[in-house]
């Protein structure tokens, strides 16, 4: 199937979002995860 | 990719960009549940780490947005008898009703399993009721069945306040929350029969029993002066029971009153004027929540809230 020149564009549009979204995701657990931690990394034992 | 093209049928690459995507949450409904969820978190005793608070506030607006994206999945055949809706993207023909069922069905999973493991398991199991009694209880089932469809689904748009609550604290054992669940549940029918009444015919084309469909537009204009009336109390209740300050309580006063105002006026609006009195209290009856909710926060934010 011959991709237009318009469907080419929406889904490259699309595969844009997504990682955009997946990203944005990876950093949120990141965060999320710093966030639980607190400061205990800081305070541990060393 | 290989696709043998043999008539008109041809598979067709989607022509769906992001905003068509974006466009299937709701957007709109979602900001409204946002807000009261942001409001309820600040209004919420101790101090939620910000962090925590955006992840439930995320988790609750993709929650409710894929449960938007389910519900034009469902009612694809209603939204595009609708004048209202038959532009959104499933009716419009930009996304297909699988492709909003993966989508909304995906992101209903990932939002209540993100709140669970990032923020809670009890503000996850409360989203994930408000989602599945927004698709099975009101699309499914009531929607099409009752005129108080509305009445009682709107239990999923009032619970946003405990979810965030229950976000911020881990728990529901509170007045607070509930009364907000109660205005906002109360709230919804004068809401969206004030809109029901302005675009009837739509509703009838597309064999939905709203109220002024069923029971005709003086029927409905009683049942928003009554809701508007009943309303009006339950506003005011938090700052009676001394949850909330002076400000909240100025706020939702002056607030309800204009509501009953607004909604006798269309009480007694000839039948020309019906259509613009009811699209003057479906707006008002949208800012009055946000105004609520903003003093809620407000007060809550400059100390004057007890408590706080």
């Amino acid at each position: 199937m011959e991709l237009t020149p318009e469907e080419q564009r929406k889904r490259s549009q699309r595969n844009y979002a997504i990682a955009g979204v997946l990203l944005a995701l990876v950093v949120l657990i990141f965060v999320v995860t710093i966030a639980k931690i607190g400061g205990n990394i800081a305070s541990r034992p060393m | 990719m290989t696709v043998v093209a043999t008539n008109d049928d041809t598979p067709r690459a989607s022509l769906a960009g992001p905003a068509d995507y974006i466009a299937l949450l709701k957007p709109r409904v979602m900001s409204l549940v946002v807000f009261t969820a942001l409001a309820t978190i600040i209004v919420a005793p101790g101090s939620m780490n910000p962090v925590f608070a955006f992840t439930a506030l995320l988790c609750i607006a993709i929650g409710a947005g894929a449960a938007g994206a389910l519900n034009q999945w469902y009612d694809a055949d209603i939204d595009a008898i609708m004048t209202r809706t038959r532009t959104r993207p499933v009716p419009s023909g930009r996304v297909t009703r699988q492709e909003a069922l993966e989508f909304g069905g995906v992101l209903a999973f990932g939002s209540v399993l993100c709140m669970g493991v990032l923020v809670g398991y009890l503000a996850a199991a409360l989203l994930a009721l408000t989602i599945g009694f927004y698709l099975f209880v009101y699309t499914m089932w009531l929607k099409r069945l009752t005129v108080q469809n509305i009445v009682i689904g709107g239990a999923a748009g009032a619970l946003p306040p405990v979810i965030a609550w229950a976000a911020a604290t881990g728990s529901v054992a509170a007045p607070l929350p509930w009364l907000l669940f109660l205005i906002i549940f109360l709230w919804t029918p004068p809401h969206f029969w004030a809109l029901a009444l302005a675009g009837s015919e739509d509703y009838a084309r597309a064999n939905v029993p709203m109220l002024p469909v069923v029971k005709g537009a003086r029927a409905t204009r009683n049942h928003i002066l009554v809701y508007s009336l009943i309303v009006a109390p339950v506003a005011l209740a938090p700052y009676a029971l001394g949850l909330t300050g002076p400000i909240y309580g100025a706020v939702a006063a002056l607030g309800a009153a204009a509501f009953v105002v607004l909604a006798a006026m269309l009480w007694r609006a000839s039948a020309q004027a019906e259509r613009g009195a009811a699209l003057r209290l479906f707006a008002y009856s949208i800012f009055y929540l946000f105004a609520i909710f903003t003093a809620l926060a407000v007060e809550r934010l400059l100390g004057f809230a007890p408590g706080a």
